[in-house]
């Protein structure tokens, strides 16, 4: 068993990183929480443009993102902000969020008497949180507590014929060694639905997928329009990817060979072992704040034409099959997969060099994504505002 | 003029990927799968862009990695550069609802 060392949360989740989050429960309270995310510059401080004016699935949707992401064991601990008349309530949140067990508080600015006093006693609340949070200690832990999600931004030609292929190679070997894969991006499957189809035993599982696949040409029907433009995207496009078939069919690559064993709504809880697939868009940023949402701790993300996105709470690896991308980019991505187009390294070989950057990850090592500071933030929105 | 190698991801594809810019009236070596075929390039065509290995008319299907990927808009000759002024995708094309018609 591949041991790696992980803070072991209250609920008995892990997480490879110990981040404080304060987290504004609607787009009113982020300037507030923001400022007394400044204390602590250690502090994370996710910079929510939502919650409020939304209604129904779309509302429920970002309660349960926000909810997620303050359980996400890379998160030590929380301070919620709430406005107060907020259509999602700070307390609610906080409540939410406190089920993991971990130290979680809550204030609400309309009964603080306002933003200063709510900020100083912001401040005081994390100097406090974060004196206890720092102290918590990383212990060896199983492969089995890990998921790693995947993700593609800037996809080109290359994504498909070496950076896909070689993180697949990553995948099956992750869970073949125990550990947990998340897929995602379920606009870039149409096209390649079928093939993914055949990896699925449960009908259930099944179902969803196509479902959601369906969700999305209907919402491009409702909008009388195709997804040119964006899916595939003018870089897409410039990099040689002509349609959105073929764009999902070197994206899907990314996730080998193994079995899918659920499917889920975006941003809710991983819950079983194995290879699993979450709805969320083809836009990175969302993606990933929708699978760490559910749980996810460390991310693997291939690049054509080449991103510098991060995430608040995890770790983002990039990997690229472009040697013009890398070298132009070399600051902003991790690992080189251009050898396999130049016929000088296998795609075992490069998935084998990924899998080993994952478990350093893991243990400590920063990625590009976290030496520069890119804490991209994004949530995904299914209805309008009101 | 230096050739320009192209791979064939699958024997059943009627495109190739060019690894190298192809130059038109350049010579394309492009091989994988099993398959190889010697192509005089119709077009310039970047590297990771699409050249025909077949002639594919308009209406047919265009497959790269042994799947559909989408169809061809005009008739498209071995050796010409396959992309979005000749490939349309068959999927979320909302733009073709008619006018009127209930979307829901």
């Amino acid at each position: 068993m591949i041991k790696v060392r992980g803070y072991i949360r209250p609920d008995g989740r892990v997480g490879i990183r110990n981040h404080l989050l304060v987290i504004p429960s609607s787009v009113c309270a982020h300037e507030t929480a923001r400022r007394i995310g400044e204390e602590i510059k250690e502090s994370v401080v996710i910079p929510n443009q939502q919650g409020c004016g939304q209604i129904g699935d779309d509302l429920k949707m970002i309660f349960r993102t926000l909810a997620g992401l303050g359980k996400n064991p890379n998160v030590g601990g929380v301070l919620v902000v709430g406005l107060g008349c907020d259509a999602i309530q700070g307390r609610d949140l906080a409540e939410e969020i406190a089920k993991s067990g971990k130290p979680v508080e809550c204030l609400i600015i309309q009964e603080n008497g306002g933003t200063s006093s709510t900020i100083e006693k912001g401040k005081h609340i994390i100097r406090k949180m974060w004196e206890e949070v720092s102290a918590c200690e990383a212990q060896e832990v199983d492969l089995s507590s890990i998921i790693l999600g995947l993700e593609c931004g800037g996809s080109d030609a290359t994504s498909g014929l070496a950076a896909n292929p070689a993180l697949g190679k990553c995948s099956d070997l992750f869970i073949e060694k125990g550990g947990n894969v998340l897929l995602s991006e379920v606009t870039e499957v149409i096209g390649a639905e079928h093939i993914l189809a055949t990896r699925i035993k449960d009908d259930r599982v099944k179902q969803k997928l196509f479902k959601a696949i369906e969700d999305i040409e209907r919402r491009a029907f409702l909008q009388r329009t195709d997804l040119r433009g964006t899916q595939p995207s003018p870089g897409n496009m410039q990099g040689g990817i002509s349609t959105l078939e073929e764009k999902s069919l070197g994206c899907i690559y990314k996730a080998g060979t193994a079995p899918i064993v659920d499917f889920l709504d975006y941003g809710e809880e991983v819950k079983e072992k194995g290879l699993s697939i979450m709805d969320t868009p083809g836009q990175d940023v969302e993606s990933m704040i929708g699978m760490l949402a559910g749980g996810v701790q460390v991310i693997a993300f291939t690049t054509g034409r080449g991103t510098p996105a991060g995430s608040p709470i995890a770790p983002v690896i990039k990997i690229t099959g472009n040697s013009s991308t890398y070298e132009k980019m070399k600051e902003n991505i991790d690992i080189d997969a251009s050898a396999i187009i130049e016929g000088k390294a296998s795609v075992e070989e490069v998935g084998r060099r990924i899998f080993d950057e994952v478990i350093k990850v893991c243990n400590g090592k920063k990625t590009r994504s976290e030496i520069y500071g890119h804490r991209e933030f994004a949530l995904w929105r299914i209805g309008f505002s009101y | 003029m230096e050739k320009v190698k192209a791979i064939i991801l699958n024997r059943g594809d009627n495109v190739a990927v060019v690894l190298s810019r192809a130059v038109k009236g350049g010579r394309v070596s492009a091989s994988g799968d099993g398959r190889d075929a010697e192509i005089e390039a119709l077009d310039n065509i970047d590297f990771g862009h699409k050249i025909a290995l077949e002639d594919i008319k308009k209406g047919e299907q265009v497959i790269k990695y042994g799947q559909v990927i989408g169809v061809a808009t005009e008739d498209i000759y071995r050796g010409n550069h396959v992309h979005v002024h000749n490939i349309e995708s068959c999927r979320a094309r909302g733009d073709k609802q008619k006018a009127g018609e209930d979307t829901l």
